[in-house]
């Protein structure tokens, strides 16, 4: 029950404010962020009591929903999904706290945008607790329409077409997706009976051919939502129209179910045709990160700078993941959860600046250093972890994939590298631009942060910081989910096999 | 030989007799009634009629499947779901017709002569409509009950005629609407020959009328094939005619946009049902050892239906001719469900049948409550930002546009999930990732029409929503609760569908 409870609790809080009038803005915006809270302690009790060695999903729970079609409500977690599901209970009150007017002024009422974030929230724990594929999937395409909404309703720009571009690369992998799961229900109802249980679906003999469709259904709805060249033109234009907020949770959780996806289902359900296409994907995933690093630099709009960026990082966490090594798989999962935090400092600071200086041009930020030096602090230890320095929290999930993917695929991990440098660029010259230098017009009598903001920029600060000395609680956690999916995917770790000790 | 007089069963029979006495008693009525008491009775007689064959159509639930009037018709489970279904379209058909401003006074004057003027403004006003509705609804009880070639051909008859007649009596528009009546009649006349025509043959064939018979000379194998060949080609024309599918579909837009959106509503539900419903016995039954002539043919037609419909309806500015062809599409979704040939293809059939039968009525019923001050506004690009003027229609509408581009958590998911793993059960894994791609080019114009409500700015020519007739309003709110329902927890449902879903000769 406690997953169920879990994931109920900011849909109650969206029932709560169904019941509001328009007008009560305040009263409005406190039961959001009340109940997003919430959910955060219950989802922190959740973690304290997971137990770190026990193996395969914990707190399961099922309940039998259409059995005409085999279909359950079954939710469980491990590490992975553990993870993510911290990850987007900690995003969203901070969203909320960071974004308090991002509301107001948008197409739709002030109640409308807390409402779907609270069912976006709801979704977002579902997804990554589902253990029944069907549910999964379920969840995997209702959450479209809240964010289709928050994009087109609140965005900036040409939000809506940004919105129905995201609409329709998304439905197109989804449905594609639907295909292949329909392959494997009727394979496993030929095999086993009708399910669609994660556990025994992974069990079903499939012969060559058909795997790698099924296979290729999953991988491209999930390297769409992830996203990874050349499959990412949806993401610069929806992250460029969204709000900061809508941004922060679309690249810093909805994309994680990409990456998530690609290890619950690709690599865990047809882990011999995911060897097959291995190559292929691990030199796509190189591509993303040169590619996207490239892009950044040339970016002169702050949001389409951090899209690009994470383009970037989704190719270094695909790239850990299919390298099936223990240290990449928990590197790409911890990458998942620091990308969120850097990414959410980020664009928060990123809106701050837009909401004060009435632009996102790079170059109108001259010298905010001098004028607001907390809110350019903050944007600089938001960077510095964007492009892994040691000792904030990127670093090691950084180099935990390219150590991980160097021991099978030493080329592509050494290109990876590569990576690494254009990120210094592609960080350091906005910082440069947009900080430093003398003060740029009109940017004189900016404010600093406020009292809210810093509350809201805080504790991502401390996690990043935090989680740069200390990865252990986080990886104690994550490591042995990613060892169970190697396991689970055939594979054994290659002997490290470094200078002479061969 | 001596005549052997018929044994009926009346009690088999019951529900349809009901609807087919009550369609008598309102022809009578009609002529014989007073004017002041005539709407009110007109309308209650067919309500109470379609309430109570729905009750004897619940009471037949449990007794085994029975051959009635002397073998030419079969009820068993599937066709009292779908005579159930039927019912229950007709009734939120007759709501809606009921609204009656959308009618012609005098279906018989000449648009825009002399008598029309006078007969609407003394509103002395025809109620014919409600005993030919009966007449189609007792058509299309039958059309899927039957079991020989001759009652099949009666009961399309019976129904097609009455809504020949009522797709021409708008009362806005008259010419467009007179119009696609003629069109439908003169094209369903032509169907109806090609009809008869592969019934003449498929008799030649087997030297029989009933599916029974004609199955068992398939198997046994003494027919001429070149007969059966053409037989089956040409009632196959006839059905895909009635569920417009392509090459076939050409009268749909036209006639859904013509008739009054009421009958629309009824049409595009109800005719959809019945005969889909003739389609599952003939082509489960009765040619059933003749698979591989037809199935082949229908793969390639319910392809071209999946994407000619979802690319035509692209680029329609109407919002009525852009459901035609929506329908369109849907129709190439149903014929994969033929393509099954089992029992989840049946089970999947009926439920998309029912769940896609009432969305359609509720999206069509809301079409017309959008108006300006001369009628309903069905162009598209007035009903620009909709969502401000009345947001709760926009959001009801969006959701049966969700439903129809199958969205998780609307009806029109789980019934295309079912459709497609029934085919892909059956190894038509073509269909299947076509239909899956048709979906994404469908899901296109459904979301642009959502974004045409919520994310433009009104005109200065946006339309409103006039104050709806409250039995317009439940017929909406039923048909969105069922389409959300039957997403979240189709299972109830499915469950008796799966129950009751055998299929007998």
């Amino acid at each position: 029950m406690t997953l169920s409870i879990i994931a109920a609790l900011p849909l109650l809080g969206a029932l709560l404010l169904t019941s509001l009038k328009q007008g009560q803005i305040e009263s409005i915006k406190r039961i959001a962020l009340g109940s997003s809270l919430i959910t955060l302690a219950a989802t922190v009790l959740l973690a304290l009591n997971f137990e770190i060695d026990r193996p395969g999903f914990q707190f399961v729970e099922s309940y039998s929903w259409i059995p005409a079609l085999g279909i359950n409500f079954r939710l469980g977690i491990d590490g992975i999904s553990l993870i993510l599901i911290l990850l987007s209970t900690i995003l969203v009150p901070v969203v909320l706290v960071a974004g308090w007017y991002e509301s107001e002024g948008g197409r739709f009422s002030v109640k409308t945008f807390y409402v779907l974030v609270l069912v976006l929230e709801t979704m977002m724990i579902g997804v990554f607790a589902a253990t029944d594929l069907f549910l999964f999937y379920i969840l995997f395409e209702a959450m479209l329409v809240p964010v289709y909404f928050l994009i087109g309703g609140f965005g900036t720009g040409a939000r809506q077409a940004a919105a129905v571009k995201f609409l329709l690369y998304s439905l197109f992998g989804g449905l594609l997706m639907l295909a292949s799961i329909i392959g494997l229900y009727v394979i496993s109802s030929n095999q086993i009976g009708r399910t669609f249980d994660i556990g025994a679906l992974g069990m079903l003999q499939i012969d060559n051919l058909t795997e790698n469709f099924l296979f290729l259904g999953f991988f491209i709805a999930f390297a769409i939502k992830a996203p990874l060249w050349p499959l990412h033109t949806w993401l610069p234009d929806a992250a460029k129209s969204a709000t900061p907020g809508t941004s922060i949770l679309l690249l810093g959780v909805l994309d994680k179910v990409g990456t998530f996806g690609m290890i619950r289902y690709c690599v865990e359900l047809f882990p011999d045709v995911a060897k097959t296409f291995t190559p292929l994907i691990i030199t796509l995933s190189v591509i993303s990160i040169i590619y996207g690093a490239i892009l950044a630099i040339g970016q002169r709009d702050i949001k389409g700078l951090i899209a690009f960026t994470s383009i970037s990082h989704f190719g270094f966490i695909t790239m850990g993941i299919f390298a099936m090594t223990t240290q990449g798989n928990s590197g790409a999962t911890l990458y998942m959860l620091n990308h969120g935090f850097s990414t959410a400092a980020l664009f928060m600071t990123a809106g701050w600046m837009i909401s004060r200086r009435r632009s996102s041009t790079i170059a109108d930020f001259g010298g905010l250093q001098r004028v607001t030096p907390i809110l350019a602090w903050s944007f600089f230890i938001a960077g510095m972890s964007s492009l892994a320095l040691p000792g904030l929290s990127s670093f090691v999930s950084e180099f935990l994939v390219l150590v991980g993917t160097y021991t099978r695929y030493p080329v592509a991990a050494t290109i990876g590298t590569v990576g690494i440098i254009l990120a210094a660029l592609y960080i350091l010259i906005p910082v440069q631009r947009a900080l430093h230098g003398p003060v740029a017009d009109g940017n004189a009598g900016l404010p600093d942060l406020n009292r809210r903001e810093l509350i809201a920029i805080a504790p991502i600060i401390t996690l990043i910081i935090g989680l740069g000395f200390y990865p252990k609680p986080a990886l104690d956690v994550i490591n042995p989910a990613a060892k169970a999916t190697i396991i689970k995917a055939g594979m054994a770790d290659p002997l490290p096999a470094v200078g002479g000790e061969k | 030989m001596g005549f052997t007089a018929p044994v009926l069963e009346y009690s088999a029979l019951a529900p349809m007799l009901v609807i087919f006495a009550a369609a008598v008693i309102g022809v009578i009525v009609e002529a014989f009634a007073s004017a002041k008491l005539r709407p009110s009775l007109q309308l209650a007689i067919p309500l109470g009629a379609v309430i109570l064959s729905f009750t004897q159509v619940i009471t037949l639930r449990g007794t085994s499947t029975t051959t009635a009037a002397m073998q030419s018709v079969v009820i068993d489970g599937p066709v009292l779901f779908l005579q159930g279904t039927i019912l229950i379209l007709a009734f939120l058909g007759l709501l809606l017709i009921a609204d009656f401003e959308q009618f012609a006074a005098q279906a018989s004057a000449i648009p825009g002569s002399p008598e029309e003027a006078v007969a609407t403004k003394t509103g002395k006003v025809q109620t014919e409509i409600y005993p030919l509705t009966l007449f189609a609804v007792g058509g299309m009880m039958l059309f899927p009950a039957a079991s020989d070639l001759i009652t099949l051909f009666v009961a399309l008859e019976v129904l097609s005629l009455p809504l020949y007649l009522m797709a021409g009596l708008s009362r806005r528009r008259r010419l467009l609407s007179q119009e696609a009546a003629l069109k439908y009649f003169l094209l369903g006349a032509y169907s109806s020959a090609f009809f008869l025509f592969g019934s003449a043959f498929l008799y030649g064939f087997a030297g029989k009328v009933s599916f029974q018979g004609i199955h068992n000379v398939i198997t046994s194998g003494p027919g001429n094939d070149v007969f059966l060949l053409i037989g089956l080609a040409a009632i196959s024309v006839g059905l895909l005619f009635k569920v417009g599918a392509f090459p076939f579909h050409a009268w749909t837009p036209d006639v859904y946009q013509g008739a009054p959106t009421a009958v629309t509503a009824f049409m595009a539900g109800a005719t959809k049902v019945a005969a889909f419903g003739a389609a599952l016995r003939i082509y489960y039954t009765a040619v059933s050892g003749a698979v591989w002539s037809w199935r082949p043919l229908l793969i390639v037609i319910a392809i071209i239906t999946m994407i000619a419909g979802s690319l035509i309806a692209i680029s329609q500015r109407d919002v009525k001719r852009m459901l035609a062809y929506s329908s369109i599409a849907h129709t190439g979704f149903l014929i994969t469900g033929i393509l099954a040939l089992n029992q989840s293809g049946i089970t999947a059939t009926l439920f998309y049948l029912a769940t896609y039968g009432l969305t359609t009525m509720g999206a069509f019923a809301l079409v017309s409550l959008v108006r300006d001050a001369p009628g309903e506004v069905t162009d598209l690009n007035r009903w620009v930002g909709l969502a401000r003027r009345s947001p709760q229609l926009a959001i009801i509408f969006s959701l049966f546009l969700l439903s129809f581009a199958g969205i998780p958590l609307t009806a029109g998911f789980i019934g295309k999930f079912s459709i497609f793993s029934a085919a892909y059960e059956n190894g038509a894994i073509s269909v299947v990732v076509v239909g899956v791609l048709a979906s994404v080019i469908a899901a296109f114009f459904y979301i642009r029409v959502i974004v045409m409500m919520f994310f433009a700015e009104p005109g200065s020519d946006s339309v409103s929503v006039i104050i709806p007739s409250r039995f317009t309003m439940s017929v909406i709110w039923v048909a969105a609760i069922v389409t959300l329902l039957m997403g979240v927890f189709p299972g109830p449902l499915l469950d008796l569908i799966g129950s009751i879903s055998t299929l007998v000769r």
